[in-house]
């Protein structure tokens, strides 16, 4: 006839299906292993290009692939969603105050889409797309 | 069961409580505090006033005004010796409290900001946009987790006050959480327990302000003081009763009737000031009393607007702009968007007067001790003879804090040189509230609904206790109080567990409230005249060749309390006329 | 006058009795509520008519005194703030997740209660003085800084939305490291590096994997996601300054 406690334990494996915003949490951090796969294939290319012009032929070769293809597709969703995600975020990390007033969220967000804008025609610039 | 020793306990841990725990922390490191509440700290309900609270501070105001405006808003009830130590008192608190960390509002040079409340003449409310109670609840909650010798007892429900020798020596209390009991053996107990407006059916107060210190106070012997002045607050929302604070008014905001008219100019609060430009100590700023009587006479004459909530005013602050409204006034935007569906940038509020606070409690003097020694009262609970017949809105949250500490620094006189406790007689007194607990448990024969003997109540409370009252109504107040009383004794619980026993607690606090409202009813049936707060259609004026004194209402068991009455300390003012017209200015 | 709308509200109320129960179980109630009411009010409701042993935290009923915490719908919402007619249906309504249930709605909140006290909230000053040298200067855009971290009524509901704090109980959790926060982005404090120990530190902000439900959830606009990525940052720059900067010291 006294205390007793009951704790109802988190489930390790399948919490995030409890709530849509949990849901959408994961799928932001799912997005980080094509990222990753991205990197190790980068890594991979530039041994290729130290292995000599056969090498580096067929790993150019293999990109072409139709399996390639689907992957570069699906890395490049992922990591436009994982920038949309972090520049969405940046609004919380980088609050900008101006007197008494806090510039709009929509603000600080916005120019970081900007900038990456800009950035990219750059790096496309510089790499001979136009 | 276990006691637990301690310096001193300090019953309910809001704004008094933990300024009187800090205060002894402070003062002499050594003591053991503690600090024992029914709800945690910040739940305390300090954390719902809105407005702000009132201290000289700015140059072109000064302490005889503030002196002035208490006493006079007071209708002469006060003890002058009392506002004179308070208002010196309070700029230090406030400073205080900003040296805690207070997010006070503040001027643009930096300085703290103050505005204008009703019934002072100058602007002297220190605000924190409307949420001031709440930044000064957890500034002083948060301040004192730094302090090792306050031992915090959160949801341990106060039950008794142990009495022995003459002296109060500690309290007995349950644990929420496992429904067993403790007695705290205490060289000094102060009470900080809160008022007790939940006695009424409509009221801005939350459901924890039930009385329970006043009444325990009470039933060990402590007179409560001039409990027949009831504050009704003139602007709550007709749903939930929830609090639109004053400042609404400060910043601006009128009340209007059903034909447009801003009525106040109708009962001595005139003329008419331009809108959106409000005058000090006039029409919108009048006091409470005076502008919660006057929505009663625009109810009798039929110039209420009908609402789906009931016969209304409304409330207009449309004028201030949306961008003045979410700087000052966000949580009374919020509170009437949500509860009500109104939009007070667009639309004006239908509002009516709510009961909001008790100007009455525990007797005590300007040391905060009651009549019983080793015991100390502070805030609402206690009646220090500030707020005399009428209370003057921002002025409660500085006397948490003034009389919080002082009840602090007169327990540390108090408990210099004490003679040795008589622990077996403690221990006897223990019993006996352990037996009434068993009794209430073990209660075969009960007959009573717990929620049927409080709606009762609270109807009673409402039809015969209200803004206006008559000798037929609070006679039928006061036979009806005290039979509910009577069959309170039979009351059944439904729930017979240990753990978080809400049934129980409900129980114990209707006990309270019905204590604390046969105070407040034979109180109002004793004094035959009208003074602030209380208003009797039969004695329609202020008698102070009679009346001019506090009443006392000592327990006498299940029988009718004893009233008797204490002289006003009155030093230099005296009993003059209250002018809130601004005319002649 | 139209008169209020009335309305047959089903509650299902997850109740926990430690005297009778080894488990948790769902009793359903069915209660006429006004159409305006909220939850706490058909509970209230339920109490008072229907059952009396059904047990729930509440006090002030306009979302200021932070005790009515509870899962309404699997949300954590204050239950005075949870209006019915958001709902359809069936509500249901639990205790605070991440919290042990010492009876029916009523959650145990030591945890949280002990983390608050160790991120020390409170001024310690940059600069003592006394009263009677009158307040610190602050100006209305110093306030600014961090008065929306000011807010913070301690509900508890970002703590049962944070599944990081339902996974690691060590994590010292949202509401608790804004007070933090709050207090070092006051002008009067000079407090942050006292602070930074509790802070600073794995089960401090680091826990944190930024979720944001704390923010969505919030009842006073806190913004807690928001207070703990400001953290990360400056500890990440005390990081630097004090090891790859040399003579550095944060």
């Amino acid at each position: 006839m006294s205390r007793n406690p009951l704790v109802r334990e988190v489930p390790p494996t399948t919490w995030f299906f409890r709530h849509p915003r949990y849901l959408r949490y994961m799928s932001r951090e799912i997005t980080c292993i094509f990222i990753a796969a991205y990197c190790v294939m980068l890594v991979v290319g530039l041994q290729r290009l130290a292995a000599g012009p056969a090498a580096w032929d067929g790993f150019l070769l293999a990109l072409r692939s139709a399996d390639s293809i689907v992957f570069h597709l699906l890395a490049l969703a992922a990591a436009l969603y994982h920038a949309a995600t972090w520049f969405n975020a940046t609004q919380k990390a980088m609050p900008i105050q101006i007197g008494e007033d806090f510039v709009p969220g929509s603000v600080i967000s916005g120019a970081h889409y900007v900038a990456w804008a800009v950035l990219s025609i750059a790096v496309l610039y510089f790499a001979g797309a136009f | 069961m276990e006691t637990i020793s301690t310096d001193v306990a300090i019953i309910g841990a809001g704004g008094a409580g933990l300024r009187a725990a800090i205060a002894l922390a402070e003062t002499d490191p050594t003591l053991r505090i503690a600090l024992i509440s029914k709800v945690y700290p910040m739940r305390s309900h300090t954390c719902a006033a809105e407005g702000g609270a009132a201290g000289v501070i700015k140059p072109d105001d000064s302490f005889d005004m503030h002196f002035d405006d208490t006493v006079g808003g007071g209708d002469w009830l006060s003890d002058q010796d009392c506002v004179e130590y308070f208002i010196h008192e309070a700029p230090k608190e406030l400073l205080q409290l900003e040296h805690w960390g207070c997010p006070w509002n503040r001027e643009a040079d930096g300085s703290v900001a103050v505005r204008p409340f009703g019934g002072m003449k100058k602007k002297r409310t220190w605000f924190a946009a409307d949420k001031s109670g709440f930044h000064i609840l957890h500034t002083l909650f948060q301040t004192s987790l730094q302090f090792p010798s306050i031992t915090r007892y959160d949801e341990y429900y106060a039950l008794d006050l142990l009495v022995d020798d003459g002296r109060c020596q500690g309290v007995t209390a349950m644990e929420m959480r496992s429904g067993e009991l403790r007695q705290f053996h205490a060289k000094a107990v102060i009470i900080a327990g809160g008022g007790a407006g939940r006695m009424f059916p409509f009221s801005t107060n939350g459901a924890i302000k039930t009385g329970d210190g006043m009444a325990m106070a009470y039933r060990a012997g402590a007179p409560l003081k001039d409990m027949e002045f009831v504050q009704y607050h003139p602007t709550g929302l007709p749903n939930t009763g929830s609090l639109l604070t004053e400042a609404c008014r400060g910043e601006g905001g009128i009340l209007v009737n059903k034909h447009g008219r801003r009525y106040l100019q109708d009962y001595g609060m005139g003329p008419e000031t331009p809108v959106g430009q409000p005058q000090l100590k006039t029409m919108e700023l009048g006091p409470r009393d005076r502008v919660s009587q006057a929505y009663w006479h625009e109810l009798q004459k039929g110039n209420t607007v009908t609402t789906q909530w009931g016969e209304c005013v409304l409330l207009d602050m449309r004028h201030l702009g949306e961008k003045k409204i979410n700087e000052r006034l966000p949580l009374v935007r919020e509170l009437a968007e949500a509860y009500l569906g109104v939009d007070i940038v667009k639309d004006a509020v239908p509002i009516r007067p709510v009961v909001h606070y008790m100007m009455g409690g525990i007797s005590t003097n300007t040391a905060a001790a009651t009549p019983l020694p080793g015991l100390f009262a502070a805030g609402e609970c206690a009646c220090v003879s500030l707020n005399g017949a009428n209370r003057l809105g921002s002025n409660s949250l500085v006397e948490l804090l003034v009389f919080g500490r002082r009840a602090a620094l007169s327990a540390i006189d108090h408990i210099q040189n004490l003679p040795t406790a008589n622990t077996a007689a403690l221990n006897a007194r223990a019993e006996q509230t352990q037996q009434r607990i068993s009794e209430l448990f073990s209660r075969s024969d009960g007959t009573e609904s717990m929620s049927g003997l409080r709606r009762e109540m609270m109807d009673t409370m409402e039809k015969n206790v209200g803004i206006y009252r008559s000798e037929e109504g609070l006679q039928e107040g006061v036979s009806k109080i005290h039979e509910l009383r009577q069959r309170y004794q039979r009351v059944i619980l439904t729930d017979k567990s240990s753990v978080f026993n809400t049934d129980l607690f409900q129980a114990l606090e209707l006990g309270s409230m019905l204590d604390c409202a046969e105070a407040v009813t034979v109180g109002a049936l004793a004094r035959k005249e009208s003074r602030g707060a209380h208003q009797r259609l039969d004695y329609v004026e202020r008698d102070d060749k009679n009346f001019l004194c506090h009443t006392m209402v000592h327990h006498q068991g299940l029988d009718v309390p004893r009233v008797d009455y204490l002289d006003v300390v009155i030093t230099k003012s005296p009993p003059g006329v209250r002018d809130y017209s601004g005319d002649h200015k | 006058m139209t008169p209020l709308k009335e309305r047959l509200v089903q509650l299902e109320v997850l109740r926990y009795n430690p005297d009778t129960d080894t488990e948790a179980h769902f009793q359903r109630y069915e209660v006429v509520c006004q159409e305006e009411w909220v939850v706490l009010d058909a509970l209230n409701k339920v109490k008072a008519d229907i059952d009396p042993t059904l047990n729930f935290r509440w006090s002030c009923h306009m979302a200021v005194c932070g005790s009515c915490g509870m899962m309404i719908n699997g949300e954590p919402k204050l239950s005075c703030h949870a209006f019915l007619r958001s709902y359809e249906g069936v509500i249901r309504v639990e205790p605070l997740a991440h919290f042990p249930i010492e009876r029916d709605l009523v959650t145990a909140p030591d945890d949280f209660m002990e983390k608050l006290k160790r991120v020390k909230p409170y001024i310690i000053p940059k600069e003592k003085k006394p009263i009677s040298e009158g307040e610190y200067k602050q100006t209305p855009a110093q306030l600014m800084k961090f008065r929306q971290y000011s807010m913070c009524i301690n509900c508890m509901l970002c703590y049962a939305a944070c599944p990081e704090y339902g996974l690691t109980p060590d994590f010292i959790g949202p509401a608790a490291l804004t007070l933090a926060h709050r207090y070092n982005l006051d002008s009067r404090d000079g407090g942050r590096l006292a602070r930074q120990e509790v802070v600073a530190t794995h089960e401090g902000v680091w826990d944190c994997t930024f979720v944001g439900a704390c923010s969505e959830v919030c009842p006073a606009h806190v913004d807690p996601a928001s207070a703990l990525q400001q953290m990360k940052i400056t500890s990440s720059i005390d990081w630097i300054v004090e090891h790859l900067i040399p003579g550095g010291k944060s």
